[in-house]
């Protein structure tokens, strides 16, 4: 199939292969990321209740998102290599000062002022920690040994520490379980892996403690909803309700009544996916998780095509974290984990969350297209 | 096949990442399936629970008000009539949502929700500004607060123009008494619920009230109804209620039964005003009174006509005299010997003066105690007890209106002689002011007895002769001479009519026996006497002026109500000798 591939590329290195090739962009990718966006766009309309300021807004966004994903497209993975230390740094830096100086919203440290624009330092280390491990790792011999490994959990632990601190638990994971897939991709013997799982999972218990009340009240509430219908289980309660009432076929689009009405608390930001279930009803769902399996599983194929390691393992790793996001939103806003601010990607509103996204597909069609192509 | 050529997969991190790439991936496809799987469970499995749930949250029944009856009066001039108005309701939980978020929208045109907008509220409102305060900063959850209940229309305007957030209307209606205290015995009033608390309100409470309607509607998250869906029911108004009451009738009684009260100082006054013809209530007032449309002072609430039961003292004598001639007990010109006392037992009956000998109409005309207890111990007891039962004593008189009395009249079984005696000059039984002037209809319809009412009616059913005509016409033409110069109520004389009448000076009974300075002062009448359409009974209770006696304190109010409703209702004179214009034309 590899094969098969590259040679369709090689056939089509006409006139379009060659412009492609050129702009280093991915069609299949760039394609799939197209659809997204106008579905979210799409929804957003509904959600926001037919609000063409909302709209513009998140267009204007998006323009800024997919030029930064051309640009990193553009930037030579190598050059990632060599800067990852260094961008690292910077984000392990930003993080400091954002605990010391941030701005605070909605209860949580997580902003950098820095006079022109707000910045979210924790979006950035999403990308250059897995970066970091990455290159880390392939200075050195694969599979990693022991010493190599722990080098690299500190690594991963360093920024997850301090993302927790700000709070932001579902940045903190997503940083975490990019660092973790690098790791994983990188050879992380079974024996370890395994022993690694039984470890977190005994480490559930100190977690707990660890825990803050209110993310407590979220696992509690995600256990039982109902104990406190208008407190901490409204959110749940309401998009429950909201997707359920979808049916199969959905309301139709406009047709979301849960959201319209204000029941559904976040109805354009985290919890958009409930406004998409009730209007367009499990065949919907079906049809957007379809469309996420073939944005990863380009995304892997793309892992798989890396010509060295790192890029494999950065490749690895983002496209991991795209998964994580989607399972944890969904799985949020669907009943079956607990409430995590994670964005649905690149289908809530917002603008963070889409650079940095954005930002790993662009990396992931600077890794696809300046691969050197061997003769067969 | 590069990347595949190694054989150890131990130092072959390419296979190895083949592998985990497999691994991985199925992971993942196992990952979306979970969530496929959850969302299969609530969208079909769970569907119509969770569909059925979030119609709950949007979906509600709304009731319509209906619109309350009105009152009309027998012209069909309003008398209660209800107004649209709204009532204002504050959720504190949107007020407390708006602070908390109120950097970033600010509706257009949206007041700041301060003290001094409190304050600006609780002026426009007419309330307390704490009161006004403590509803927006309602903790705990409430969601409904009322800030004030049925607003008029320009109230509600100018909150409306203030832009609260969280303030919302409800319409409702507010029931108005255009006739005030005039007529706020006989109507009663409803309460915030506008439901029926007093009088023909609560009476006709079923009547009136109507069936609320209902609509089905979308509220939003914030309890705000968004649209109408569908309507279930329409309201049905309630039923109009169409009275006998003479709206202008009502008014004059008022006037002057005040003006009586304030004159003589008494404790108060009543009077009804009967259609001679077929017992309609034309007038039925009280004073002092209440404003139905403010706050009500419990105090003046009874309506004393229909609930307060007295001794009707002396106006009960022209019964007993008809009574005895319809028996035959005694002849026409009978002439009665009185003394100034008479002994029944052991106890004496007085009258104020020694009249010596008195025909029937002297008797009547001078009021003499003696000659009507002579008069009715020449009846044998069943005989009299039955005469005062069918002229409605000790009967509920029948319209039906909350605490209405039956007055009071004992088995003639028990009765002494002496008892006997003063149940001829009115004492031993109770009556209300309504029972009265019923008992007077059959001396005014020629011996027929009307049932009452103050509801519209097509004809008396209930009329029934309890007296022959013969003997009716000549009591009336007896009781025209009580009105002469010479007779006890002269001040209740009409210019143009001929009027007969009763007065009565009753003793108040008091624990332990009769008080000796606290009266009664009433005054029973009917005109034209040739051809009766009126009946009136006046009591003004405990006049403490110069004058106590019923001719003097109540026949003047007699005189001016009857004398302005026969104007008013256009009833033609019936004695040319006192029409003052006749008079005039004659002597030029």
């Amino acid at each position: 199939m590899n094969t098969e591939t590259r040679q369709e590329q090689f056939h089509s290195s006409s006139l379009v292969g060659k412009l492609l090739r050129k702009l280093h962009i991915d069609i299949p990718l760039l394609a799939g990321l197209l659809l997204l966006s106008a579905l979210s766009l799409t929804v957003l309309y509904s959600a926001g209740n037919q609000n063409m300021a909302i709209l513009t807004k998140q267009l204007i966004r998006m323009a800024i998102a997919f030029g930064f994903m051309i640009v990193l497209a553009h930037i030579n993975p190598q050059q990632f290599q060599r800067h990852s230390t260094l961008l690292y740094g910077l984000g392990i830096f930003l993080l400091i000062a954002v605990l010391l100086m941030g701005d605070i919203g909605k209860g949580a440290q997580r902003w950098l002022n820095l006079g022109f624009f707000r910045f979210q330092p924790s979006e950035m280390i999403k990308i250059t920690t897995p970066m970091m491990v990455a290159r880390y790792l392939a200075d050195h011999p694969l599979p990693p040994r022991l010493k190599q490994i722990g080098f690299a959990a500190i690594l991963i632990f360093l920024p997850t520490l301090l993302i927790a601190k700000q709070p932001d638990l579902g940045t903190a994971i997503l940083v975490a379980s990019s660092g973790a897939a690098v790791l994983f991709f990188a050879g992380l013997s079974w024996r370890l892996l395994l022993a690694t799982i039984a470890f977190l999972a005994s480490l559930t218990p100190i977690l707990w403690y660890f825990m803050r009340d209110y993310q407590r009240k979220r696992v509690m509430t995600l256990l039982d909803p109902e104990a406190d219908p208008l407190g901490a289980g409204y959110h749940i309660i309401q998009s429950k309700i909201a997707i359920g009432s979808g049916g199969i076929s959905g309301k139709g689009w406009l047709g979301s009544t849960q959201s319209k009405l204000d029941f559904l608390p976040e109805s354009s930001t985290d919890f958009i996916f409930a406004v998409f279930a009730e209007e367009f009803g499990l065949s919907g769902c079906a049809g957007l998780l379809l469309l996420y399996l073939l944005i990863i599983t380009r995304s892997l194929y793309i892992a798989v095509q890396a010509q060295d390691s790192y890029s494999r393992l950065l490749a690895g790793s983002l496209t991991f974290t795209f998964f994580v996001y989607i399972f944890v939103n969904i799985g949020m806003v669907i009943g079956i984990l607990p409430v995590v601010g994670v964005p649905l990607p690149l289908i809530s509103y917002g603008g963070t969350s889409m650079v940095t996204l954005l930002g790993g597909f662009g990396i992931l069609m600077s890794i696809h297209t300046h691969r050197k192509f061997l003769p067969t | 096949m590069y990347f595949f050529d190694h054989h150890n997969k131990a130092d072959n991190p390419q296979l190895d990442f083949s592998w985990r790439r497999k691994l991985l991936f199925a992971f993942m496809m196992g990952a979306m399936a979970m969530l496929i799987g959850r969302a299969i469970d609530l969208q079909v499995i769970n569907k119509r629970f969770l569909q059925k749930k979030g119609d709950t949250r949007h979906i509600s029944m709304v009731t319509v008000p209906a619109y309350r009856g009105e009152i009309l009066d027998r012209n069909n001039k309003p008398l209660a009539i209800s107004t649209p108005v709204h009532s204002i309701w504050v959720n504190p939980q949107i007020c407390k949502e708006y602070a908390e978020t109120r950097p970033k929208n600010i509706p257009q045109g949206c007041f700041e929700l301060n003290n001094a907008t409190f304050a600006t509220l609780a002026k426009i409102l007419n309330t307390p500004t704490q009161l006004i305060t403590k509803a927006f900063s309602q903790e705990a959850g409430r969601k409904f607060v009322y800030l004030k209940r049925r607003v008029n229309p320009a109230v509600v305007s100018q909150v409306k123009a203030l832009h609260l957030p969280g303030v919302y209307f409800e319409p409702e209606f507010k029931r108005f008494y255009p006739t005030g205290e005039v007529s706020a015995h006989v109507l009663g009033f409803t309460d915030h619920e506008d439901k029926g608390q007093e009088g023909l309100e609560l009476m006709y409470e079923d009547a009136l009230k109507g069936h609320p309607g209902s609509k089905r509607v979308i509220r939003d998250g914030k309890r705000r109804i968004i649209e109408n869906i569908e309507s279930i029911a329409p309201p049905v108004p309630g039923q109009d209620l169409y009275l006998t009451i003479d709206q202008r009738l009502q008014y004059l009684a008022y006037r002057e039964l005040k003006s009586a009260v304030k004159e003589h100082h008494a404790q108060s006054g009543s009077l009804v005003m009967l259609d001679a013809k077929n017992g309609d209530i034309l007038a039925a007032a009280n004073y002092p009174s209440f404003n139905p449309n403010g706050k009500k002072s419990l105090k003046f609430i009874r309506n004393r006509v229909f609930t307060d039961k007295f001794e009707p003292g002396s106006t009960v004598k022209p019964f007993v005299v008809a009574a005895a001639l319809d028996g035959s007990f005694i002849r026409p010109d009978a002439i009665i010997e009185t003394h100034g006392f008479f002994r029944v037992g052991r106890r004496l009956v007085r009258d104020i003066h020694n009249y010596g000998y008195l025909d029937l109409t002297t008797v009547l005309k001078k009021s003499s105690n003696v000659a009507a207890s002579k008069i009715a111990l020449a009846m044998p007891s069943d005989y009299f007890w039955r005469a005062y039962h069918n002229l409605g004593f000790g009967e509920l008189p029948g319209i039906g209106f909350p605490g209405e009395t039956s007055g009071f009249l004992l088995d003639y079984q028990t009765w002494s002689d002496f008892e006997k005696a003063t149940l001829s000059f009115g004492y031993s039984l109770s009556t209300s002011v309504l029972q009265l002037a019923r008992a007077y209809t059959a001396i005014a319809d020629d011996g027929v007895l009307h049932s009452v009412s103050l509801i519209r009616r097509e004809q008396d059913q209930d009329a029934r002769r309890i007296l022959s005509a013969i003997t009716a016409k000549r009591v009336r033409h007896m009781l025209e001479h009580v009105i002469k110069k010479d007779g006890t109520a002269y001040q209740a004389r009409i210019d143009g009519y001929r009027v007969a009448g009763k007065t009565g000076t009753v003793k108040k009974s008091v624990a332990g026996g009769y008080s000796s300075d606290s009266y009664l002062a009433i005054f029973a009448g009917l005109a034209p006497a040739s051809n009766p359409r009126l009946v009136t009974v006046v009591l003004i209770d405990e006049p403490t002026g110069e004058h106590y006696y019923g001719g003097l304190v109540a026949g003047p109010v007699f005189s001016k109500v009857m004398g302005g409703a026969l104007r008013v209702l256009n009833i033609a004179p019936d004695d040319e000798s006192t029409m003052p214009l006749l008079l005039a034309r004659k002597s030029s």
